[in-house]
């Protein structure tokens, strides 16, 4: 009999707490697959972040290491300065790295640091229970901005894929979306890339997933793809920010 | 061995080099910016790395992601921040690695000044931020105990896997005297591959982690952090200066102890028997050795002087468990006090409680 689809030798064999619907797993699996493919496993450190997915380090079978809110991509920075042989990745969500951990993603992607950082941009704080996150759309409403996003009161939401190609320092910087299995295949491959560029010590790379999180937004998965589609695809487009050939 | 002429800031950061640490993660903040200043020409000639990071913040969390990655790491900075170095110096108490920071601490609170402070005792000997932990807190008096204490400290760091602080002010950052690097030993790094991220050929894969959600779980942590402490104080160093016949003696630490030198050198001439207990250790605190003497009826009093408004003075206390009267006298906000202002305060505190001379 020959396998053709089992677990990623990089995950464990470890059932996820994820709510029914959460894109998490999806982006966690397409992460062990590249790095079982690119034969990284043994040399990989994955950075956890605070959040939702901060018992990521349950479900790799690699080193792990977590870090504080937002700070992953420092963390990041001082495995693979002192270890630079190892492949170190930070997996991070839209709190931790677009509002509390601004300043280090921002400081990480301008030093070149040769890391790759996996974004789960979901427009919403997941673990907390559904606050304003500074990816939130317009008008969308959360726990602390129950009336809808005003972006009178609190501006408009980020767009960090785009942010962080404005810099000039070489990097690969893509959002991809993980609402269909067309874009979930895509999202493999930037993962792919991303990978690739640190193993070949090019560059820092930025991947952004477009993902849902119909507990908090409080509507079906299937309605939360629909959404995501609707609302977020328009305001957050995908492709390829940057890359460092471009330099 | 020969000595070496040298400024306290930088011979900090060639002591590091000397004890085998070659990677430094910083944020400039006066008065200790000559660290990075002198590490950031010299860790490139030895192969090391040397990043100048965003804040504070991020250079704790790059120090907390070496410490993980199990190499040799030390940061240093002044009073503010090492505030904002707490976050990271928490998670690395709490995941149980070993790192070295220096706090070269000024007057505060807020941004206070520039120049040399001991305000920052409680930080360093009570914690400093959230959660129950401790460092191993160490305070030299000169540049060369500076030298000595941080060679020492990567050793004790990885001895218990957990944060060691050395504690310094202005003064002996911005001074220059001779110091000697061929004193401490330095020693080989422990074997990191049971527990730091290296990679997991070969092995089970290893994890750096502070999060427990079982509260039980974490209850066992904290006691067993606890137990760590309490070990600590195998290490409990201190200094007994002229206190074989003394009926005072004065606890003091850093650079107040060196005034604290010349105002009882001065006054034994003067036939008060003043004595001096010199912390090196401030946590654990030498609260044992304290309280012998605090007992002995020869003793008729205490004296603290330190710069700030009473922090160790509160150890101090403890130690001697109010036995005897216990007088203080500082000199807070940057200003180091004067033997004369030294030599009253100690004459007045002796006299007061019936010292002979």
């Amino acid at each position: 009999m020959k396998t053709i689809f089992s677990r990623p030798r990089a995950m464990t064999e470890t059932i996820t707490h994820y709510c029914p619907g959460c894109t998490h797993g999806t982006a966690h699996r397409l992460v062990a697959e590249v790095i079982d493919e690119l034969g990284l496993r043994e040399s990989t450190v994955g950075v956890a972040p605070v959040g939702c997915s901060v018992l990521l380090y349950n479900y790799m079978d690699t080193d792990m290491h977590q870090a504080a809110h937002g700070r992953a991509p420092a963390v990041a920075t001082g495995i693979k300065r002192t270890r630079p042989n190892l492949t170190v990745y930070t997996y991070q969500g839209d709190g931790d790295l677009a509002s509390i951990g601004m300043a280090e993603i921002i400081h990480a992607a301008n030093r070149g640091e040769k890391i790759t950082v996996v974004f789960i941009n979901n427009a919403i704080y997941g673990m907390t229970g559904g606050q304003m996150a500074p990816t939130t759309m317009p008008g969308q409403r959360t726990t602390t901005s129950p009336a809808g996003r005003d972006v009178d009161n609190v501006g408009y939401p980020i767009r960090v894929a785009e942010l962080l190609s404005t810099l000039r320092t070489p990097s690969y910087v893509v959002r991809g979306s993980l609402h269909t299995p067309h874009n979930i295949i895509e999202a493999k491959k930037a993962i792919r890339q991303a990978f690739q560029y640190q193993v070949d010590g090019t560059c820092f790379s930025f991947v952004e997933l477009l993902s849902i999180c119909p507990t908090n937004w409080g509507i079906t998965p299937v309605k939360s793809n629909e959404w995501l589609e609707k609302n977020m695809l328009p305001y957050y487009p995908l492709g390829v920010y940057k890359t460092p050939e471009e330099n | 061995m020969s000595k070496i002429l040298m400024k306290g800031a930088e011979a900090v950061g060639e002591a590091a080099i000397r004890a085998g640490c070659i990677s430094y993660f910083c944020y400039p903040i006066t008065p200790q910016s000559e660290v990075a200043e002198y590490l950031s020409k010299r860790l490139p000639e030895v192969g090391g790395t040397f990043v100048q990071a965003e804040s504070e913040v991020a250079a704790s969390q790059m120090v907390y992601g070496a410490a993980g990655a199990g190499v040799r790491i030390m940061t240093t900075s002044s009073s503010p921040g090492i505030s904002l170095m707490t976050e990271g110096i928490s998670y690395i108490a709490g995941a149980e690695l070993p790192a070295v920071f220096v706090n070269i601490v000024r007057g505060g609170p807020g941004l206070g000044g520039i120049l040399p402070s001991q305000a920052d005792y409680f930080q360093a000997t009570k914690g400093g931020g959230h959660g129950d932990y401790r460092f191993l807190a160490i305070a030299p008096a000169s540049v060369q105990e500076m030298v000595e204490w941080v060679m020492r400290a990567f050793p004790l760091a990885e001895k218990y896997r957990n944060p060691v602080m050395v504690v310094g002010d202005g003064l002996l950052a911005q001074m220059m005297e001779p110091v000697d690097f061929g004193c401490v030993e330095p020693t080989p790094q422990i074997d990191v591959e049971s527990w730091a991220t290296t990679g997991c050929k070969d092995r089970p894969a290893n994890l750096i982690n502070s999060l427990f959600l079982d509260p039980l779980k974490l209850e066992e942590f904290n006691w067993k952090l606890k137990a760590k402490y309490e070990a600590m104080e195998a290490e409990i160093a201190y200094e007994e200066y002229k206190m074989d016949d003394c009926e005072m003696f004065v606890v003091a630490y850093g650079t107040t102890s060196r005034v604290v030198r010349t105002a009882i050198n001065a006054l034994r001439e003067e036939g008060y028997k003043i004595g001096m207990f010199r912390p090196i250790t401030i946590f654990p605190f030498p609260q044992k050795a304290m309280r012998a003497y605090g007992e002995n009826p020869r003793v008729k009093s205490v004296a603290v002087v330190e710069m700030s408004n009473g922090q160790m003075l509160e150890d101090v206390k403890w130690a001697v468990l109010e036995k005897k009267p216990v007088e203080f006298f500082a000199r807070n906000g940057g200003i180091v006090p004067n033997p004369h202002e030294t030599m009253e305060f100690l004459r007045k505190s002796y006299e007061k409680h019936g010292g002979t001379k």
